[in-house]
């Protein structure tokens, strides 16, 4: 379906302009996406993306530069002047009331009237009607909490189609979907644009930009530096132009050489905090010199496998032995102890104190050892110091290990917790997520890392929800599904076999 | 347990929840909206002191309660500007308008009228009185369902019909208007307000707006309804009792309403029982059923009587993400 060439371009951003404080988030950038066409907008974290669409949204306001909607000025002074102008908007992180039905998330701001009764039964066929119109079927009565992702996605495109959005903006839509739902989700834009719509689609994934967009544009450090059709650009260009140099997609690295077991895994079974089973009788190996990938879509007990084995949840049964010594049921700092070294999946959440220096989540952890400190005090000359040589080594940047770590990059606040876990050396490496919210640059220095580990012969245990990850770091993969292991593969296995067993259909 | 007066003990239930039932409804529309309110306290304070102020100079109860509710929203709207629109945090704010309505409702007491803190005693006519049905007085002899009508169905004063009131209204509003929908779902994610095109801020206003109007009501009931003028801290508490009552009710209205009814029951029983003794046990002291509400409290928030899920942005004030 190729745009068509005589009708108003419909968005058009004329030098918009954007600091936060220091941060110039958008310097004079100018987009033209064509009515009916599917754009991309792609580049690294904090490259600007999101904060141009939010503009575009009317939810932060440009200091400089003006936007046209289908060749007419438009102010867009707050989110209703969007929605009126029929600009719709799929958030990263869903703006959905988890405990209303799905039908009052989507009346929620145009309920037609003061009182919900007729409003609500208006818009209850209204849905139905779109539903049946673009495939995209979902119970009005269902509680947004217990759908799926997929459908909660599906949710918030129906909001803005409710609106009678006509350009439909989605904010890094595949970070929580299968592939088959990716897929699915791909189909419904290719529908909803044959019947006219336009859509943009931010993203830092560069299949998804093939697969899909007619045109793409790549930002980088708040600058649009191109704009490309997508049959006339190739992944490896779009990435040199995201990072501003030649990217290796593919981790090079030679066959493994196992060798002695280091984790096993027996039996295990771990139930989460509400006595619901995660992890259902899961047994395996790692060796040194080997890199173990766990695949897998999010949920399906992978988060608490790591949680077990990193003694952070006690497993309701089964055994861990590191060096074939049962350690099921250690604490942290024990299993730490004995040379096991995590990269947890959340660094936020479990990897760092965001309102800390630098220099102290770099020793967190391990700041009772006594390089960094005497007794209940920490030397704080020999932890900064410490912290340099990592950042040196991490290239950390900026590089000053002073400041608080919230002010970092994701991706440099990630390489601040591989530094400090790698560093100390382990024996047993337990990753999860290493690249989640990490851009190119780093992903590509956090991945030859952990295979320089292997090649140095320790053993990894690595689990992530991209595909493409596992199966260029692992050396075998393990499928998890509702919390069992269906299945092993060789990382040379098909996409499609592995997204299959992911979602449970063939072993 | 001799003289164990069902009919009287249910009366002074009936009395001692009533403002409960307002200033947990209060608490029902500020904290649904996601802003926490530990202020419910002073609010009452506050208004319970206009009232009796504002029905001593004037004679007319009804200027009394139109005080009391103008204070108290006006005490809402201070909460409101420190904590919404300046994101200041919202247990802080609380906390510091209990101490200021402690205070200042004594001194400015003291300072008017000489007499201890207090507001000078009101006529009956200043006051909001019993209204007693037709045949109560008839009925009051003959047997338990017409002791029941006199006493607990009729006699009571306007303010504790209102309350009950009060309840199925704010269940109306909350559920069955677009007001009600918008309230709820700031409290929950005012990320999906926001994107749709709300205020943030002017939502958790009004809805600061609606507590202040009814801790007006419950305050006015206290001086002008219940007493005969104002004393310093003439609330003893009960913002807090009320604040216990919305999280026993899981910030519903109608278990709101049972909550505030259970813990005034056994404030009722406390009473009773002052001065009694039980047979086998002997005098059983008072502060053990004055603790009984906060220990339901606890034990329910321990997770004995199942989950109690606050609004999820409860508490934290909006920032737009960056």
């Amino acid at each position: 379906m190729s745009p068509t060439p005589t009708a108003a371009p419909a968005i058009e951003l004329i030098g918009i302009d954007k600091k936060f404080g220091a941060v110039h988030a958008n310097k004079n950038i100018n987009l033209t996406v064509a009515k009916g066409s599917i754009h991309g907008i792609i580049g690294e974290n904090g490259a600007g993306k999101s904060t141009l669409m939010s503009i575009l949204y009317g939810f932060y306001h440009a200091d400089a530069g003006s936007i046209r909607i289908n060749g007419q000025n438009t102010v867009i002074q707050d989110s209703q002047a969007a929605i009126s102008a029929g600009i719709g908007m799929v958030h990263q992180h869903f703006m959905l009331v988890e405990n209303f039905s799905v039908l009052e998330n989507v009346i929620l701001g145009v309920e037609g009237g003061a009182l919900l009764g007729r409003g609500v039964s208006d818009a209850r066929s209204a849905l139905k009607r779109l539903e049946a119109d673009y495939g995209l079927e979902v119970d009005p009565d269902a509680i947004i909490e217990e759908l799926p992702v997929g459908l909660q996605q599906r949710v918030e495109i129906l909001k803005a189609l409710y609106r009678g959005a006509e350009i439909l903006i989605l904010d890094e839509p595949t970070g929580v979907l299968t592939p088959a739902e990716a897929d699915h989700l791909f189909k419904i834009l290719g529908v909803l644009r044959d019947q006219g719509k336009t859509i943009v689609l931010i993203t830092h994934k560069l299949r998804e930009i093939m697969a899909i967009t007619d045109t793409v544009s790549v930002m980088r450090r708040g600058e649009m530096v191109a704009t490309r059709r997508t049959t006339e650009t190739t992944v490896e260009e779009l990435a040199e132009l995201m990072v501003g140099r030649r990217v290796l997609l593919r981790v090079e690295k030679g066959p493994a050489a196992p060798s002695d077991v280091v984790l096993s895994v027996r039996n295990l079974t771990v139930k989460d905090g509400r006595g619901v089973t995660m992890v259902d009788n899961v047994s395996f190996d790692v060796r040194a010199g080997e890199v173990v990938g766990i695949a897998g879509v999010a949920g399906n007990g992978q988060s608490e496998l790591l949680e077990a084995i990193t003694g952070i949840r006690k497993p309701a049964s089964g055994e861990i032995l590191i060096h074939g010594k049962p350690v099921t049921g250690f604490d942290s700092a024990r299993l730490r102890a004995l040379g096991l070294g995590h990269i947890p999946e959340d660094r936020h959440h479990m990897g760092l104190v965001l309102g800390f220096e630098e220099s102290e989540n770099s020793v967190l952890g391990y700041h009772r050892d006594s390089r960094y400190g005497r007794g209940p005090l920490l030397d704080l000359d020999a932890c900064r110091e410490d912290a340099k040589a990592k950042i040196e080594k991490y290239d950390i940047r900026p590089p000053n290990c002073r400041l608080k770590t919230a002010n970092f990059s994701g991706g440099n606040q990630q390489k601040i917790v591989v530094a400090r876990e790698i560093e100390r050396d382990p024996a047993l490496l337990v990753v999860g997520q290493p690249t989640r919210g990490v851009d190119i640059g780093a992903i590509e220095f956090i991945h030859r890392r952990l295979i320089a580990m292997r090649d140095a012969g320790k053993a990894v245990l690595l689990v992530s929800v991209e595909l493409d990850e596992i199966r260029s770091l692992s050396d075998r993969i393990l499928v998890m599904f509702a919390g069992r292991v269906v299945g092993e593969k060789t990382p040379d296995t098909g996409e499609q076999t592995l997204g299959l067993m992911m979602a449970g259909i063939a072993a | 347990m001799e003289n164990l007066d069902l009919i009287s003990i249910l009366g002074s239930t009936i009395r001692l929840s009533i403002p409960l039932i307002f200033t947990a409804l209060a608490g029902l529309f500020t904290e649904r909206a996601g802003v926490f309110d530990i202020g419910l306290e002073g609010k009452m304070l506050f208004s319970a002191f206009a009232a009796a102020v504002a029905a001593f100079m004037t004679g007319s109860p009804w200027l009394g309660l139109l005080a009391g509710i103008t204070v108290s929203v006006l005490i809402s709207l201070i909460h409101g500007f420190a904590s919404i629109t300046n994101r200041g945090n919202q247990i802080v704010s609380g906390v510091a308008i209990n101490f200021l309505a402690s205070g200042l409702t004594a001194v400015l007491g003291q300072a008017w009228f000489s007499q201890g803190g207090r507001t000078p005693p009101l006529a009956a006519s200043a006051r909001f009185t019993e209204i007693v049905f037709p045949y109560a007085a008839e009925l009051r002899d003959t047997g338990f369902l017409g002791r029941f009508y006199a006493n607990i169905i009729s006699g009571h004063n306007i303010l504790t019909y209102l309350a009950f009131l009060a309840v199925p209204a704010s269940w109306w509003v909350l559920y069955r208007t677009r007001f009600g929908l918008r309230l709820r779902a700031v409290g929950e994610n005012p990320g999906a307000v926001d994107t749709a095109g709300i205020s943030v801020t002017f939502l958790r206003y009004r809805a600061t707006i609606c507590a202040g109007i009814l801790c007006g009501f419950a305050g006015t009931y206290l001086s002008i309804a219940q007493s005969a003028g104002f004393v310093k801290d003439m609330s003893a508490g009960k913002g807090y009792i009320a604040l216990a009552a919305l999280i026993f009710a899981k910030w519903r209205p109608v278990p709101v309403m049972l909550a505030c009814l259970l813990f005034g029951f056994l404030d009722a029983f406390a009473n009773f029982m002052q001065g009694k003794s039980v047979p086998g046990i002997g005098e059983v002291p008072v502060q053990i059923f004055q603790a009984l509400p906060y220990v339901l409290t606890c034990v329910l928030l321990a997770g004995f009587i199942g989950v109690a899920r606050p609004p999820k942005a409860g508490g934290v004030p909006y920032v737009k993400e960056r």
